[in-house]
């Protein structure tokens, strides 16, 4: 069938990144530094490119070296973070596990594509067969034919010695698996006239990266080897491919898990004595919930961003049941669940996550989740309290505090306090009808909670108030491509960037704030892709 | 019981089966020591240990440090719990980090800067290795693990221990998992007897030579910054292979080295007496670990600079204390931010305790060992780097004297690191950066 020639023409147009718009064109602007970031492999992208490769039947318990926060973002610490001894252990101890489930007699048969001549020697073509197979995917490319010689050398030395082809096997992929061509992701450059791009599977590596949090795949693989992600529509078509992939779920999943910092969670402690209902189970599910729930909306339903803000599905389990005070269903682990109208609860800050994980251990904390709520949701940046400021008179003995509104209303009083708190405290204030671990109260200390506020000039009386502020904030979408544009790129934003970051802007009001689109936006623009060397190389 | 039966049954056979050698019994190993019991039996020194054991939020002032310089009677309030042991270690107070213009990093100028000799820049650390890495090159090069890094509130970031160019290392934060890297399948006995070279680590051993020749191909494409960073990977991927050499060899045998009972995990979490538990546990692993020489440096951080401790059914944390709670005026100090502070000297208690009780040749493993205990704040309220406390435990083989309470007049707190140091034989004749930057010990330390 042939394409109506105008369409078409359009079409291309669109995808190099040139906007018709009312007869006019404006081209895409540019983004700032592209020069080539390495990223070394998070614990969730090793398990995700090894479940696509091996399966999901392997156990994959790995838990590499925290990586360090930058400006928000780990994927920003990830292009900084530089191996120890202790790392390194650990990825060796990772691979060799692995390796060792992959060749082992009940499974082999399924996970390697041929069998040896004989199981007690080397055998060179089928170990080729299989190393030159699974490193491509481990490495992102082909491997040359040196260094695939040299991995079946390790095979056919280590075979021979043990007697055995799949000890030889098992050595040479543990050889793979910690390699640093594996273990980082490296994005090479190529020249093209005087331009300067990443290669075909560097763009792989990153679409894939950003789209599934794992390594590409053989079809994306293929479309880099043939050179087909170098025009813009057949980029567009790979892209689109990834999006409607179930891996894109591992991919919203870990950018919200970041962007959300709910790594957190791991040494997230609260006292049973006050919260007995916040079991290790509450903890892990109260993640589990918001997680699920931001899947269901942006992914599945594909719905406006906005909206997680202020709506009423979630997903709960029988645990999170009782901090939530609602019955659940016993006969399935998590069941769909909608809060009734007059229900306090809607939108993910009236979520048991949000709420317990910016508290203390026994009570809330309205700075925190005010502070939190500005930094994550707003792309603001609240500064730390001054050093040599001393917050004794909180706990003084002489002035009690009844609810935490009279005692954050302190920092009011002291000007050095004053002009942080009071653009966190009012919002915080607004959650205080949840304690510290997510759970509904009406008072506090037997005071009567006020949780009224403002966010940025719009007043209101309660959580319902301050979620339908936040979701009308103008910065509210604005902040979300800031942040996934950053995380995309592994790198902190700077003002080179705001005209491309307004164009993106754009896009998302466009698309009505879908978050799918957003992706879309970010992974078919010429400049995520582009590339420039920095004077040191 | 039939299980323990079981066990010791086949423990005999398989003695049987190996003949003489296989016995395990201390007063045979005895004689693996020279006549004074100060070297091995092979005629090399037992070995000197250096390590840094760090709690959050120091002390309340006037609260610590004896009343008087010199050798020391009385200490101050918080330190009762380490009272008993004060012939072991040298208090230093009066010692301040210089900001030298820079911002104040709360909770991480203060250790990071003792530590690493610079006031750090930013929220990836600066590139300066800490003191116990530059002793690590010293000391640690023979080892199975260069260091071995642990803490004790179930949050892996809690580690000061930098390498050059800022790759800092993470804590293990389960004993059973610690127990497991130094004890698991892979370590050597030095005592046992039937030492054969492990084919699987054989095989180890060339997978990762044969990654070792893939760098040039790699570093090709990328940029400076980048290659520093990939020649890290190639340290650690060296720093491996030793560890594999020292498998494949007969170590020598060391009499106090014994294996542990394994262990399982306690509670981890912040609720006070349950750090301190692990704490306990970490510690005697880490002892077990230089006993067999496995180690000679580590790194243990009871918990945070900012922290969480807490007491069960109380609403506020360690470090929410420390900024809120008011003054006693009958007192005149934070008294529960006093009673967090002697908590955590309970656990520098257990942590001495476990070198100073572990025989060891003619005295103990604290007689050979050097640990610098640091904190972040002075007083803590203020987020001061000023009059952080700062002690050296243990007489590092000789080279230390204990029992002294040394005040510095201002002085940088880089002046005990570098003596420190010196007393590890690091060959440094001045240390830290800038305004930190010190070419004096404390002598009166230093024998």
């Amino acid at each position: 069938m042939k394409k109506p020639v105008l369409w078409g023409a359009a079409f291309a147009l669109l995808l190099a990144g040139v906007a018709p718009l009312a007869g006019k064109t404006v081209p895409e602007p540019k983004l700032g530094d592209v020069s080539p970031m390495m990223r070394l492999i998070t614990s969730e992208q090793y398990v995700n490119t090894l479940q696509s490769i091996f399966g999901a039947g392997l156990e994959y318990r790995v838990q590499f070296a925290p990586i360090q926060r930058v400006d928000g973002l780990l994927a920003v610490g990830a292009t900084s973070t530089v191996m120890t001894s202790g790392a390194f252990d650990q990825f060796d101890s990772a691979a060799r596990s692995i390796a060792a489930q992959v060749v082992d007699a009940r499974r082999r048969d399924f996970l390697l594509p041929c069998k040896p001549a004989k199981q007690n020697a080397a055998d060179d073509t089928c170990a080729g067969a299989f190393l030159g197979g699974t490193g491509r995917l481990l490495f992102r490319r082909s491997l040359t034919s040196d260094e695939l010689g040299a991995y079946v050398h390790i095979a056919h030395d280590s075979a021979e010695a043990a007697h055995d082809f799949y000890t030889g096997l098992s050595n040479a992929l543990t050889s793979l698996l910690v390699a640093p061509e594996f273990l980082y992701a490296t994005q090479p450059i190529t020249k093209a006239g005087n331009e300067l791009k990443l290669t075909s599977y560097a763009k792989a590596t990153r679409a894939s990266l950003l789209l599934w949090n794992a390594y590409p795949d053989e079809d994306l693989l293929a479309a880099a080897e043939s050179g087909a992600l170098n025009t813009s529509a057949d980029l567009a078509r790979q892209v689109d491919r990834m999006l409607n992939s179930p891996k894109l779920e591992q991919g919203v999943r870990n950018f919200f898990d970041d962007m959300l910092v709910f790594e957190d969670f791991d040494t997230l402690s609260k006292d049973g004595t006050f919260y007995p209902a916040f079991t290790t189970k509450v903890r892990v599910d109260a993640k589990e919930q918001t997680l699920r729930t931001i899947i269901d909306h942006v992914v599945s339903q594909n719905r406006d961003y906005r909206d997680l803000f202020t709506t009423r599905k979630t997903f709960l389990t029988l645990d999170l049941g009782s901090i939530y005070g609602v019955p659940v269903r016993t006969d399935t682990a998590w069941t769909p669940y909608e809060f009734p109208p007059d229900s306090p609860r809607a939108g993910i800050l009236t979520h048991a996550s949000f709420l317990a994980l910016h508290s203390h251990p026994a009570r809330s904390s309205a700075t925190r989740r005010g502070k939190a709520l500005r930094e994550l949701f707003l792309c603001q940046k609240v500064p730390p309290p001054p050093p040599n400021v001393n917050f004794g008179a909180l706990e003084d003995p002489k002035s009690p505090f009844h609810t935490t509104r009279e005692r954050v209303n302190f920092h009011l009083q002291n000007p050095v306090c004053a002009g942080c708190h009071r653009i966190m405290d009012p919002i915080g204030l607004a959650l205080e009808n949840f304690d510290g671990a997510g759970q509904y109260r009406t008072t506090e200390q037997g005071a009567a909670i006020d949780a009224s506020g403002t966010l940025d000039g719009a007043s209101f009386k309660d959580v319902a108030g301050l979620s339908k502020a936040l979701h009308d904030h103008p910065q509210l979408p604005r902040c979300l491509v800031r942040r996934m544009t950053s995380y995309a790129l592994g790198r902190t934003l700077n003002k080179d960037d705001d005209g491309w970051l307004q164009y993106a802007d754009g896009q998302f009001s466009t698309s009505g704030y879908r978050v799918k689109d957003l992706l879309r936006t970010i992974a078919t623009s010429p400049s995520f892709y582009a590339a420039s060397v920095k004077a040191d190389q | 019981m039939k299980m323990s039966e079981k066990l010791s049954r086949r423990r005999v056979l398989r003695g049987t089966m190996a003949g003489a050698a296989v016995s395990v019994a201390l007063p045979f190993l005895d004689c693996f020591l020279n006549a004074s019991g100060t070297a091995r039996a092979d005629g090399a020194p037992l070995p000197v240990r250096f390590g840094t054991w760090f709690y959050g939020l120091g002390m309340n002032p006037g609260r610590w440090a004896p009343a008087e310089a010199g050798p020391m009677k009385a200490l101050g309030p918080e330190l009762a719990p380490i009272e008993h042991l004060k012939d072991k270690f040298n208090i230093y107070s009066g010692t301040q980090v210089f900001l030298g213009g820079k911002p104040l990093q709360v909770h991480r100028t203060g250790n990071i800067a003792q530590l690493t000799g610079a006031v750090p820049v930013g929220q990836i650390a600066n590139p300066h290795p800490s003191i116990d890495a530059l002793v690590s090159d010293v000391i640690g090069k023979t080892t199975r693990f260069r260091s071995l890094e642990a803490t004790c509130d179930g949050d892996a970031r809690n580690c000061f221990s930098y390498r050059a160019g800022g790759a800092q290392q993470a804590s293990e934060i389960s004993p059973a998992k610690l127990y497991a890297r130094i004890f698991g399948p892979e370590f050597v006995d030095p005592n046992g007897a039937d030492f054969k070279p492990d084919p699987a680590v054989m095989a180890q051993k060339s997978v990762l030579s044969a990654t070792k020749e893939q760098r040039d191909a790699i570093v090709r494409d990328i940029g400076v910054a980048d290659r520093a960073r990939l020649d890290e990977y190639f340290t650690s991927l060296r720093q491996l292979e030793h560890q594999i050499d020292l498998q494949l060899q007969k170590p020598p045998p060391l009499a106090a080295c014994a294996i542990p009972q394994a262990v399982t995990d306690p509670m981890i979490g912040t609720e006070v007496e349950a750090t301190l538990a692990t704490n306990a546990l970490m510690m005697r692993l880490i002892a077990y670990a230089l006993a067999c020489d496995q180690t000679r440096v580590f790194n243990l951080a009871l918990t945070n600079a900012t922290s969480r401790l807490r007491f069960a059914g109380d609403s506020t944390i360690y470090h929410g204390y420390s900024h809120e709670e008011a003054v006693d005026p009958v007192t005149g100090y934070q008294v529960k931010v006093s009673k967090f502070a002697m908590k955590c000297m309970e656990g520098l208690a257990t942590a001495i305790e476990t070198l100073a009780n572990f025989k060891e040749g003619d005295g103990t493993l604290l007689d050979r060992s050097l640990m610098f205990v640091c904190t972040d704040t002075g007083h803590a309220a203020l987020h001061s780097v000023v009059d952080i406390p700062i002690m050296t435990v243990g007489k590092a083989g000789g080279a230390m004297r204990t029992g002294l309470h040394i005040v510095g007049r201002g002085d940088p707190s880089t002046r005990v690191g570098l003596t420190a140091m010196q007393a590890l034989k690091v060959p440094l004749n001045s240390w830290g950066f800038e305004a930190n930057q010190t070419s004096k010990t404390v002598t009166e330390a230093l024998v």
